[in-house]
């Protein structure tokens, strides 16, 4: 089975230590997910283990076939339209140009997105649209591990719901391995296995939130329900610093 | 290939979006008239005048021998240029030493100004076809090699990060994602040179040279033959224009399509 395993993981640029001794694990067909407060590491995380950054201490373990990324800013490329910007992994991999026409055109009209707008460039899109087209690149290769950088944070809450539907038919059908970073609580109990807290300066591991229900029978009542124990767990209110009222 | 349709395809639809541009040639020829009525034919002879003596330089065989003689210097030190300028720009843009150093050179050569050339090629090379084309090399070499730089220099990592994760191959990597970048700087560079290359080739000619437009130029002030002397210039600009705005400028359009 594969797995990605992080063992004693830490990472500084400079004099200033970014992640300190950080150990996890990820294993095949399962969704984790980080939280923290802003500032704490998430993102150079997530660098590391995607292998966009050097490791410097530690050991990561990374044995999916093929992985893919959506970023926190969609990085389209500018001169592409929104169709060759969604099939540019299965170019890489050398699908030929029918196939891979074909296979962009059906992520993108399930994401909602127009017949009009495949020709468009980037810069004629919006920001929620620009979006949901990194997410179709990303998607769209069927990659065995995604990396996610709050890849909703610019949606409404309509789409939200539809692309984190999405991504729940395929963990549904095991297709898939998530690890991905959010902001938002509810999204992250909706969501994963397992949820990391990441504490800042410098970033280590407080605890991990373990959740049993499958995705697909997590109501609303249920994530409430779970957001509201969280919100009041110790670790959580110190390490986001909240205040109780 | 697809984009050389495409450029094919939206042709009609710029041409028809050049009637404002006619129109305001028009206005200026007008004025021209006006600057006739004035000042008589010797100081600005008529447009008509200036057209009709343009005409005939056309049936003139010697004229079209002087055209095509600085067709060909223009030609040569253009397309010079445009390979050493790209080439160079492109390998220094990809070593941070190599642009540090040649940013300021660069700076001296455009800050030089061409006649200061002009003068030194002359002594170096003697009057004839060399003085010309280097004078012509050394204004737009430096235009071509600072796109070339800049549209290297700026080519943004997260893309290649990008890449990077979907395990994109080198080749693939160059034609998506660094030659789009790259050329978006470079052909504006091009066409600014060359339109630099047509203006110092005849600069050059009027000093340096006893054939090529430049010097029917000078041999038509030494007559005072000023309606010849404006039809050359007219025939200059038109030229500049047809290559600009006929052929340059919708592939311009095509390939900035993409640009904010």
């Amino acid at each position: 089975m594969a797995r990605l395993k992080v063992e004693n993981l830490s990472f500084s640029f400079g004099y200033e230590t970014i992640l300190d001794d950080i150990s996890f694990e990820v294993n095949e067909g399962e969704v984790v997910s980080i939280v923290g407060p802003s500032g704490g590491g998430k993102t150079t995380l997530l660098r590391l283990c995607a292998g966009l950054l050097d490791r410097q201490e530690g050991k990561i373990e990374n044995s999916f076939e093929t992985q893919s990324i959506a970023f926190q800013d969609p990085r389209l490329l500018p001169w592409k339209n929104t169709l060759d910007n969604i099939s540019f992994g299965l170019k890489a991999l050398g699908v030929p140009t029918k196939e891979r026409d074909a296979r962009a055109r059906e992520i993108a009209l399930q994401f909602d997105l127009e017949e009009s707008d495949l020709t468009k460039f980037p810069k004629e899109l919006s920001g929620g649209m620009s979006q949901r087209v990194s997410f179709a690149r990303a998607l769209v290769t069927k990659p065995k591990l995604l990396f996610l950088d709050e890849p909703f944070s610019a949606l409404d809450i309509g789409l939200k719901r539809e692309l984190q539907d999405h991504v729940m038919r395929l963990i549904d059908k095991k297709e898939i391995t998530i690890f991905f970073i959010t902001h938002d609580i509810m999204e992250a109990i909706r969501l994963s296995d397992k949820i990391l807290l990441l504490a800042p300066d410098p970033g280590h591991i407080v605890k991990i939130f373990e959740f049993d229900k499958p995705q697909a029978e997590r109501n609303d009542e249920y994530v409430y329900a779970e957001t509201a124990k969280i919100l009041s767990d110790r670790e959580i209110i110190e390490t986001f610093e909240l205040e109780l009222k | 290939m697809k984009s050389l349709l495409k450029i094919l395809r939206d042709f009609p639809a710029y041409l028809w979006s050049g009637w404002g541009a006619l129109a305001s040639i028009f206005l200026f020829i007008a004025a021209w008239e006006i600057g006739n009525q004035v000042y008589g034919d010797l100081i600005l002879p008529s447009p008509l005048e200036t057209f009709q003596t343009l005409g005939a330089l056309f049936g003139d065989s010697e004229f079209i021998e002087n055209l095509m003689i600085t067709l060909k210097r223009a030609m040569v030190g253009f397309g010079v240029s445009l390979v050493l300028g790209t080439a160079l720009g492109l390998l220094a843009g990809f070593f941070v030493t190599a642009s540090i150093v040649s940013r300021p050179i660069v700076t001296i050569l455009m800050g030089m100004p061409p006649i200061a050339w002009i003068v030194l090629a002359m002594i170096w090379f003697g009057m004839g076809d060399a003085t010309v084309e280097f004078t012509v090399i050394v204004a737009s070499l430096p235009i071509v090699f600072v796109g070339a730089l800049q549209g290297t220099r700026t080519l943004e990592d997260k893309f290649e990060e990008m890449a990077d994760i979907f395990k994109v191959p080198k080749m693939m990597k160059f034609f998506d994602i660094y030659l789009p970048h790259i050329f978006s700087y470079v052909f504006p560079a091009w066409v600014a040179a060359l339109g630099m290359a047509w203006k110092i080739v005849v600069m050059a000619e009027l000093l340096a040279t006893s054939d090529g437009l430049g010097a029917a130029l000078a041999m038509a002030r030494s007559q005072l033959d000023t309606a010849t002397a404006l039809a050359i210039v007219v025939a200059m600009v038109g030229l500049l224009m047809v290559a600009e705005y006929i052929f340059l400028e919708p592939i311009k359009r095509e390939v900035e399509k993409w640009r904010d």
